[in-house]
């Protein structure tokens, strides 16, 4: 799915310049559930940015599905991203002036999907998430927990190819945290779905197949990989 | 999904919607309501224009008096006995314009872009008597000039004087080509007929509504001009104006009455368009020596008085404040955009995080944008016709005014009146001799001008609609550009790394 080559990101800060990626260098392969520790500051999120398309490397290859993503166009990123990169965000960044059902079809929109076939995908994907009772419920009035869960409904509405969270349960407490972290570990299973989560948190990490560490800007793959916790 | 969220997000944010569109609608309402009195004040001036010039004139030729000079008609060096009752019933032509021989009429109809011309000539009937007081005793007669002479006598017994009536009459050309202009084209005929070609020697007479009102005068009276007796075979209406006549007459009994054969003091002329009037105004200047042409544009810049200052007042002051506020509506529809954008650049980076093009949320926005601006523009509509109403309602009534220039444009120039006597003094045997020149109780021309009241109506046009719609779409898309465009410039990662 992903292969990175001495992938470099740099910052200008002030006189000088942060190194937030400072030579990374993967190979992610596809269905694999990838968690990327470390140290608040050191690259992780900047990474995922750069994984996403979301910003481009300073230097360095990315390679997405056999495609140079800093050599594609913006538009062309974009609808890479459209297609085939769900997102799931630490703060859920759902539309609040929108319902449930309605932030999931906002991720179908790019794709032109009609009205009809949107309301239909959305609802489903609300109810492959446990919510399908809550679909005309705004942001506001859905717990954390369950606001993640309609995050979890837009990134895989899409049948994306990857699935990126950065620190999807950092907003949640103990208990949901395990809820969501068990509802995507099932939806990895069944759809068979790259996943590349970013996390702090140790109970998150043990989950993955494999884990990464991400220090001062460099990426070290832990040569253990371990079966995913049922 | 548009609408959807556009509709949501106007909800959520209603009290900055409404305020934005409550700015677009007061600079609106603002531009309409001062588009719409500007038409009412211009729609005024071309009545009053019109009124004063008459309708399809284009150009009106006249000629100052010569100093000094009287209308011809009046008497003069008559002889006056102590005690006699004298009575004077005279037609003159107005003494504020010198006259033109008839001739010219037709000289002005030939020339190069003329449509068409006609003559007239604007009269004064004065009907007086005065009793001359009885002198006696042995001083000798007053001088010419005035006072009584020295000696022991002196005047006794009463003396008497009586104004009579005094009547303005217009002599109308009545030939066909000429009908559509002159002082009668004005007038509505609201009872009788009005004056024909036929009509051209005979003793008929069209009155005007106020005076046949005041004197008592219906279709089939009679009035006499210059001891001749009229017939008042109709009766018009002319827009309220003290330069319109009391009486219209065919142009040759004018003439023959006011002993001013072959002249007019009037010429008023048609040009075949609006763009050969100028050209024309030069060809009667060279064709017709000493005349004073004078267009509506030149009258125009003669008009004083409320009407000329509601004029300005619309045209400068209305017009720059319409449009300050209305730029400082969009001003503040652009800032309050451009804030709202920012305060939502973690909604906008997620949408491109989920795969939407930049300008998918450009168009999101614009769309907000215009939204509000239509609602502004239809409120501020709704604004203006109350302000149009507003204007109508309270508006005072506007009076304009031509001053007495002698030779001006106006029909008729200025009138005046002369009741008085000629120089030359009484025979010896008594009397007086008022002072020579103007006459004890002339009105001269200093004393007149033409004034019009109008009522100034501010009525809303299509035009004013269309600009409104126009505005409104302008000034949300201004705002939407420009929060659109500060939504473009947004990256993903860094509206998502933004702290809200």
């Amino acid at each position: 799915m992903y292969k990175l080559t001495d992938v470099r990101k740099d910052y200008p800060k002030g006189r000088s310049v942060v190194h937030a990626l400072a030579g990374v260098d993967a190979v992610i392969e596809d269905g694999e559930w990838l968690a990327i520790q470390g140290p608040t500051g050191h690259g992780k999120s900047t990474l995922l940015q750069v994984l996403g398309g979301l910003d481009r490397p300073t230097s360095g290859i990315v390679e997405f599905d056999g495609q140079n993503l800093g050599e594609l166009r913006e538009s062309e990123v974009t609808r890479v991203r459209a297609t085939s990169i769900g997102f799931i965000f630490q703060t859920f960044n759902l539309i609040p002036t929108l319902s449930a059902q309605e932030n999931v079809e906002v991720a179908l929109v790019p794709l032109g999907a009609g009205p009809a076939e949107r309301r239909a995908r959305a609802a489903a994907a609300l109810e492959s998430v446990g919510l399908g009772e809550r679909e005309r419920h705004l942001p506001s009035e859905l717990s954390g927990g369950q606001q993640q869960r309609v995050a979890i409904a837009r990134a895989l509405v899409k049948e994306p190819k990857v699935v990126l969270a950065d620190e999807p349960t950092g907003n949640l407490d103990e208990g949901t945290r395990d809820d969501i972290m068990g509802l995507l570990e099932k939806l990895w299973r069944e759809r068979g779905i790259t996943l590349i989560v970013v996390t702090h948190d140790s109970a998150v990490a043990r989950r993955a197949q494999r884990i990464a560490v991400m220090r001062k800007g460099r990426l070290t793959i832990k040569q253990d990989t371990r079966p995913a916790v049922t | 999904m548009f609408f959807t969220y556009l509709r949501r997000e106007l909800r959520r944010r209603i009290r900055q919607a409404s305020f934005i569109a409550l700015g677009l609608a007061v600079g609106i309402g603002l531009v309409i309501t001062v588009t719409a009195a500007s038409s009412g004040v211009k729609s005024a001036e071309g009545g009053v224009l019109k009124n004063l010039y008459g309708v399809g004139t284009d150009a009106t030729v006249t000629k100052s008096p010569t100093a000094g000079s009287f209308a011809a008609g009046r008497p003069s060096n008559f002889n006056f006995k102590s005690g006699e009752t004298v009575k004077i019933d005279t037609l003159t032509a107005t003494r504020s314009l010198g006259t033109l021989d008839d001739s010219a009429v037709t000289t002005i109809s030939k020339l190069k872009g003329v449509a068409a011309a006609s003559g007239a000539l604007t009269a004064d009937s004065v009907n007086t008597t005065f009793k001359i007081p009885s002198f006696s005793g042995s001083g000798s007669s007053g001088s010419s000039g005035g006072a009584p002479g020295g000696g022991t006598g002196g005047f006794s017994g009463p003396g008497s004087f009586n104004t009579g009536n005094t009547v303005s009459v217009d002599g109308v050309d009545l030939a066909s080509s000429a009908q559509a202009l002159g002082p009668l084209s004005n007038g509505t005929l609201t009872s009788g007929r009005t004056l024909k070609a036929s009509d051209a020697n005979s003793d008929v007479a069209v009155i005007d509504s106020s005076y046949a009102k005041s004197a008592s005068l219906k279709a089939g009276s009679e009035v006499t001009l210059a001891s001749t007796k009229f017939t008042v075979v109709g009766i018009v209406s002319v827009s309220a104006s003290d330069s319109s006549a009391d009486v219209y007459v065919p142009l040759a009994r004018a003439q023959a009455l006011s002993k001013s054969t072959g002249k007019v003091n009037t010429i008023y002329v048609a040009a075949d368009s609006a763009s050969d009037i100028s050209a024309v105004q030069k060809e009667i200047t060279k064709a017709v020596s000493g005349a004073t042409v004078t267009t509506s544009s030149d009258l125009a810049s003669e008009v004083t008085g409320s009407l000329s200052s509601a004029s300005s007042l619309a045209n400068n002051l209305g017009k720059w404040l319409a449009i300050a506020v209305l730029v400082a509506a969009f001003l503040l529809a652009s800032l309050l955009t451009m804030s709202a954008v920012s305060r939502r650049v973690r909604e906008f980076g997620t949408l491109k995080a989920l795969g939407w093009r930049s300008r998918r949320v450009i168009g999101q926005v614009m769309g907000e944008s215009v939204a509000i601006g239509v609602i502004g523009g239809i409120a501020g509509v709704a604004l203006g016709f109350a302000g149009a109403a507003i204007v109508s309602a309270v508006a005072p009534a506007l009076s304009a005014s031509v001053g007495p220039t002698t030779g001006s444009a106006t029909p008729g120039g200025a009138r005046s009146f002369s009741g008085g006597f000629p120089s030359g003094g009484g025979s010896g045997s008594g009397g007086f001799s008022p002072p020579s020149g103007t006459g004890g109780f002339a009105r001269t021309a200093a004393d007149a001008g033409h004034s019009v009241v109008v009522h100034l109506t501010a009525s809303v046009t299509v035009d004013a609609v269309v600009l409104a719609v126009v505005l409104a779409l302008a000034g949300g898309l201004i705002a939407g550009t420009l929060g659109g465009w500060r939504a473009a410039r947004l990256r993903p990662a860094a509206a998502l790394a933004r702290v809200e």
